[in-house]
């Protein structure tokens, strides 16, 4: 116990300095919220995750944004547990016909405004999947989506950019 | 002693500061645990911005919900804006402290809770049904330390009226010298923990509803009535340590309503919050969380040492 | 003035005349329902109005004396009244006008099918009965008064005798009340025998007299024949049998005001009719009653019957009374008789205030049966849609009874703490010790109390209906809501005004003690033992009020711009919300029955039908999860069972032969010409 008190008291502060991915990787859809709300949205973002059928991949970079090095709660965002506390919707995955439904009802169950930010290829037109008999189609095909980050899966740095992008903050 | 308009305008400098001071105090725990794990965290004005942002939001009701659902953030806020009227943050002697002693104030956070327990039911939803379960069988379990804390402490300043107690202490600060004190705090801390939904008896930051007790009673809330019952529950955390700092340690206490006298307090109420949030935040860091039917046995524990400390009174 | 005996004569028998007419009406109503259930009911509401009106005589100090020897053998009728009499009297209107109020309402569903006279009849003997007991002043009296008082709820009780719970619930509560009713005989017999009189003025000096043996004994059984009735563990395992399947507004009188009774005859013992008395037995009471306030709650959280967790509920305030009793006989020999009057003061608050709030409770389960037709909290919710002003008023007693400010609850608790805490004055380590238990047990007993009732006001009240009746459950009759409403203000008037009645609660204490409690009065609230605590429940439902009404304001200023939308309830985006997913009554007290599960000793009993070709497919799971009721096994059963043994052994003396008989005979004018002096 000592020796985990003295390690926590002595371990440094290792967050990395904000990183901009590249204009290729992000994608603004549409606007839907107005200024104000992406203003206030800037300063504290609440996030909800949903895995619409992915294979795990995007959600692994996504838990990377918690940790030390990316450091998401500096940004004011912060992970939540229920939809009716979320501002943002993070949707994962192409759209299988059994999460269609659930991710329809997540979006309803959050209070207006909010954005939704599909993140990976899969989320932005099935990548790999396209086509599969189980898939219902890309995030879009489903819900109004704000902003598409590509990659597969893509990095943190652009995760974040990408929600960044979508609320036109500087970060 | 004072003059009655000079009371009631601490008591309201007092309301104030607990009101707008509490985000804050949460705000700093969760940067000094941010810091502990390594990370730079979000600022300790964190709580403000989130608390303006969901007022800019929507309200979304469960139907099947009822009235309870929607009254209950507002007596939360409100029981806990009367308590602060009861518990000396910065003056020892308050315009309002006849409105009842500790006892009265524990009861008064009961209230809140049988209400938050009522409204996790609201919604027929099986975490809020799951959360209100558990919320109030720790908080039943909590309370016969808290009691018995109370008789530890009552029995050496002979009264149970809080500004009583701090003026008896700080006029003579021997009576606290003692193992009994020392222990009646350790279970008061542990009691602060449990009903604040800390680390080691609830995760505050859990995204897992299995896992949850105070949050799991919270999911269904939305917008301003979210606000309301995360401003109450930043209250309350402020309440419980103010209290615990102010009676156990009451140095610094204004006794007179002098601003020499208040300010002093005030630099010494933060100074001891601070200390407390270093050590919320390094015990969250430090502690993982308990299964929720090893809490009871901490519940006991703790209310071994609360009869130590009465015992030892005693001798 | 209201306090000259004559006045105090004509309200009394104007209460008689009352019930009287009362009983009148409900046999000339046998052919005629609607006569005998409105008649018979507004005779019993007139009857205890008036007693109403001589309580409240009474506890300003009037007095008043009827002695008539000639009318029965052995002492005769003996009636008298003091503030302590006055003061049971109240409790016992109290409830008994709303109750009757109610009854005029809940009694239409048995018109047809049971005895509306014999219901009418055996209610009005019950209560006047009920206010009687208070004023006997001799042993006849008393022992007649309260067998009429017992056989008539009897007879209340066993009402729905369609049910074969119902009788064997009556059987037990005839049984154990007669056993009671022994331990008292035997009692009063002790303490004439040292008196020398049968009358109770002439006890409390005799008392002093006795041997120590006798003494104690004298105490043991009137504590036991008087806990019996008040509903104390291990006497109290009728209650949780009797009182829900007693018609509901005799729940509510039996449980809120004929235990009472139970500990009227403890206070008299206690203080009155025995003397001084050593610290062992303010040490058993004490004990007792912390014991039946955690165990009573305990068994009140595991319970899908609502009227059945109600009785546990009643248990536990019972113990919380109690505790209060054992706290002044230990205060007063210990020589600290002004907190003793405290103890006393507050106990017989929580004797007031309990009476109001489970009454209201018990009433507001008889409107939910009537409404759903069941009394499982399985088969309830949603409630507060269907009937919104029983939901609103059943909030109200559960806050009561949570023990939570500004109500009434709270108030007697805070004093019965007070009380507690003040303990530290003596100093003697063994009542130190008993103390500590007694705090840290009533801490445990309010906290589980507030969880009981969540529970049963949530999963009765809130979500969504579990069952057809349910959802289809409608608001009962005006004059039960009017009832309820009354008791309901009653809950709030005795909390935010305490200073209404504890004065005169406090002039009780001084009557049977000889000093006065430290307590000081003013409109905003109370204050206890100099500076030792204070409350004002006014001036905190102002400031709740207030601060209320300022966030309302203000945050419907700040949310203007955003709305409010009604929405599914979240359930991780499952496509239905039924019933079935709610949190269950059993799931709710899951907790409980798991961290105290060495109390409830409760049996496990799991059945698997697998199909009969492979045991690989599962037919049937039936899963039975039941407390054991660890009294009835571990006490009444051996007791029972020696009983048996023992009227098996003496049966020999039935033999049958006319000889034997004969000897009998024989022998017993023998001893009794040798033993008569």
């Amino acid at each position: 116990m000592v020796a985990l008190l003295k390690y926590i008291l002595k371990a440094p502060v290792v967050t990395e300095p904000l990183e901009r991915a590249a204009d290729t990787d992000l994608e603004i859809l549409e606007r839907r919220i107005d200024a104000q709300a992406r203003r206030i949205f800037g300063r504290s973002l609440h996030i909800r995750q949903v895995d619409a059928g992915s294979c795990n991949g995007c959600e692994l970079e996504i838990g990377a944004l918690n940790n030390p090095y990316y450091d998401l709660e500096r940004f004011g965002m912060r992970f939540v547990a229920s939809p009716r506390h979320a501002d943002c919707l993070l949707v994962t995955g192409p759209v299988t016909r059994n999460m269609a439904d659930p991710l329809k009802r997540t979006y309803e169950a959050a209070p207006h405004p909010k954005i939704v930010v599909a993140v990976g290829d899969c989320a932005h037109d099935c990548g790999v999947f396209a086509g599969g008999y189980g898939v219902v189609g890309p995030v879009s095909a489903v819900l109004p989506v704000d902003a598409v980050v590509r990659g597969c899966p893509p990095e943190p740095w652009a995760i974040l950019s990408g929600i960044l992008a979508a609320l036109e903050s500087r970060g | 002693m004072e003059h009655p308009s000079t009371e009631i305008a601490i008591e309201i400098a007092q309301l104030g500061l607990v009101g707008l001071a509490s985000p804050l105090l949460v705000g700093l725990i969760r940067r000094m645990k941010a810091r502990f794990q390594g990370r730079r965290g979000p600022s300790v004005l964190q709580p403000y911005r989130d608390l303006r942002k969901l007022f800019s939001k929507e309200v979304v009701v469960s139907e099947n919900s009822s009235w309870i659902f929607r009254f209950t953030p507002y007596l939360l806020a409100t029981t806990m804006l009367v308590s602060a009227l009861i518990v000396p943050v910065l003056a020892a002697t308050g315009a309002f402290s006849f409105l009842g002693n500790i006892i009265v104030l524990m009861y008064l956070f009961l209230l809140g809770t049988f209400f938050l327990a009522l409204a996790g039911l609201d919604a027929g939803s099986a975490f809020g049904g799951m959360g209100s379960s558990r919320e109030v069988a720790i908080a039943a379990l909590a309370e016969p330390t808290v009691l018995i804390a109370i008789f530890g402490i009552a029995l050496r300043a002979g009264t149970t009226s809080l500004d009583g107690m701090i003026v008896r202490f700080g006029a003579e600060p021997l009576l606290m010298l003692n193992a009994g004190h020392l222990l009646a705090f350790i279970a008061f801390f542990v009691v602060a923990l449990a009903e604040n939904g800390r680390l080691p008896v609830d995760n505050p930051a859990t995204h897992l509803e299995l896992t949850m007790i105070h949050e799991a009673m919270i999911l269904e809330y939305s917008g301003r009535l979210l606000a309301l019952v995360e401003w109450a529950a930043a209250m309350k955390l402020f309440l419980f340590l103010t209290l615990i700092s102010n009676l156990f340690f009451p140095w610094g206490v204004a006794l007179s309503a002098t601003p020499v006298a208040l300010l002093t307090a005030f630099l010494a109420l933060a100074l001891k919050l601070g200390i407390f949030a270093a050590a919320i935040a390094l015990l969250e860091t430090a502690v993982a969380k308990l299964r929720l039917f090893r809490v009871p046995e901490l519940l006991t524990g703790s209310f071994t040492v609360a009869l130590l400390a009465v015992a030892t009174s005693f001798f | 003035m209201i306090s000259d005996t004559t006045i105090m004569l004509d309200w009394l028998a104007l209460s008689l005349v009352g019930f009287g007419a009362g009983a009148a009406a409900a046999l000339a109503g046998a052919r005629a329902p609607k006569l005998a259930r409105v008649g018979a009911h507004l005779g019993a509401l007139f009857g205890a109005a008036a007693a109403l009106i001589f309580a409240v005589a009474g506890l300003a100090g009037g007095r008043m004396q009827i002695s008539l020897p000639e009318l029965f053998p052995i002492g005769g009728v003996a009636l008298g009244v003091d503030r302590l009499s006055a003061f049971f009297i109240l409790v016992v209107a109290l409830a008994a006008i709303p109750a009757s109020l109610y009854a005029i309402g809940y009694t239409r569903e048995y018109a047809g099918r049971h005895s509306l006279a014999g219901l009418g009849v055996a209610f009005n003997v019950f209560i006047a009965a009920m206010l009687l007991v208070p004023l006997a002043r001799n042993v006849l009296t008393f022992l007649a008064l309260w067998e009429l008082m017992s056989l008539a709820s009897y007879f209340l009780v066993i009402t729905e005798h369609e049910h074969d719970e119902t009788l064997n619930a009556g059987w037990l509560y005839l049984v154990m009340t007669h056993a009671g009713f022994a331990a008292l005989l035997l009692g009063f017999v002790l303490l004439a025998q040292a008196a020398g009189s049968m009358q109770f003025a002439d006890w409390s000096a005799a008392g002093s007299q006795l041997g120590g043996a006798a003494h104690d004994l004298a105490f043991v059984l009137l504590a036991v024949g008087f806990g019996l009735k008040a509903g104390l563990i291990p006497l109290h395992i009728w209650l949780p049998r009797a009182h829900p399947v007693a018609p509901s507004h005799v729940s509510a009188l039996m449980s809120g005001v004929m235990i009472k009774l139970g500990v009227y005859g403890l206070v008299r013992v206690a203080f009155d009719w025995l003397g001084a008395a050593p610290l062992w037995r303010g040490e058993a009471l004490l004990l007792a009653g912390a014991v039946s306030g955690v165990l009573g709650v305990l068994y009140a959280l595991v319970d899908a019957d609502l009227k059945r967790l109600l009785a546990h509920s009643s248990v536990e305030n019972v113990g919380i009374i109690v505790i209060n009793l054992g706290a002044a006989m230990l205060f007063q020999s210990s020589g600290l008789p002004s907190l003793a009057a405290l103890a006393l003061a507050a106990g017989l608050y929580h004797t007031l205030n309990h009476a109001a709030f489970k009454s209201l409770l018990f009433m507001g389960a008889g409107a939910v049966l009537q409404a759903t037709g069941t009394r499982n909290l399985e088969a309830m919710g949603g409630l507060i849609r269907r009937m919104p002003q029983t939901a609103a008023l059943f909030l109200i007693g559960s806050l009561a009874i949570a023990g939570l400010p500004p109500f009434n609850g709270f108030i007697s608790e805070w004093l019965t703490f007070q009380g507690l805490l003040s303990s530290f004055q003596i100093s003697r380590h063994t009542v130190n010790l008993i103390f500590v238990l007694g705090i840290a047990a009533l801490a445990l007993t309010s906290g589980l109390a507030a969880a009981c009732f969540v529970r049963a006001f949530g999963i009765a009240f809130l979500a969504l209906p579990r069952s057809a009746a349910a959802a289809q459950a409608r608001e009962p009759g005006g004059i039960l809501r009017a009832a309820m409403a009354w008791q309901a203000l009653a809950c709030i008037a005795l909390g935010l005004a305490p200073a209404l009645l504890l004065p005169a609660l406090e002039a009780t204490g001084f009557e049977l003690l000889g000093a006065h409690a430290d307590l000081r009065f003013n409109a905003m609230g109370v204050a206890a033992g100099g500076g030792f605590g204070a409350v004002a429940p006014l001036a905190i439902a102002l400031a709740l009020g207030v601060f209320l009404a300022i966030l309302i304001v203000a945050l419907r200023w700040l949310g203007a711009r955003r709305g409010a939308r009604s929405y599914e309830t979240w359930g991780c985006g499952r496509a239905l919300q039924m019933a079935r997913f709610e949190y269950t009554a059993a799931a709710f007290a899951n907790p409980f029955a798991r961290v105290f599960a060495a109390l409830y000793r409760s049996v496990r009993n799991l059945d698997i039908e697998f199909h009969p070709e492979s045991r690989y497919f599962v037919r049937a799971i039936r899963y039975r999860n039941e407390g054991r009721l660890i009294f009835e096994d571990a006490l009444y059963r051996p007791l029972l069972r020696a009983i048996e043994a023992g009227a098996r052994r003496a049966r020999v003396l039935q033999s049958g032969n006319v000889h034997s008989y004969l000897i009998y005979i024989l022998a017993t004018l023998v001893a009794l010409l040798l033993l008569t002096p």
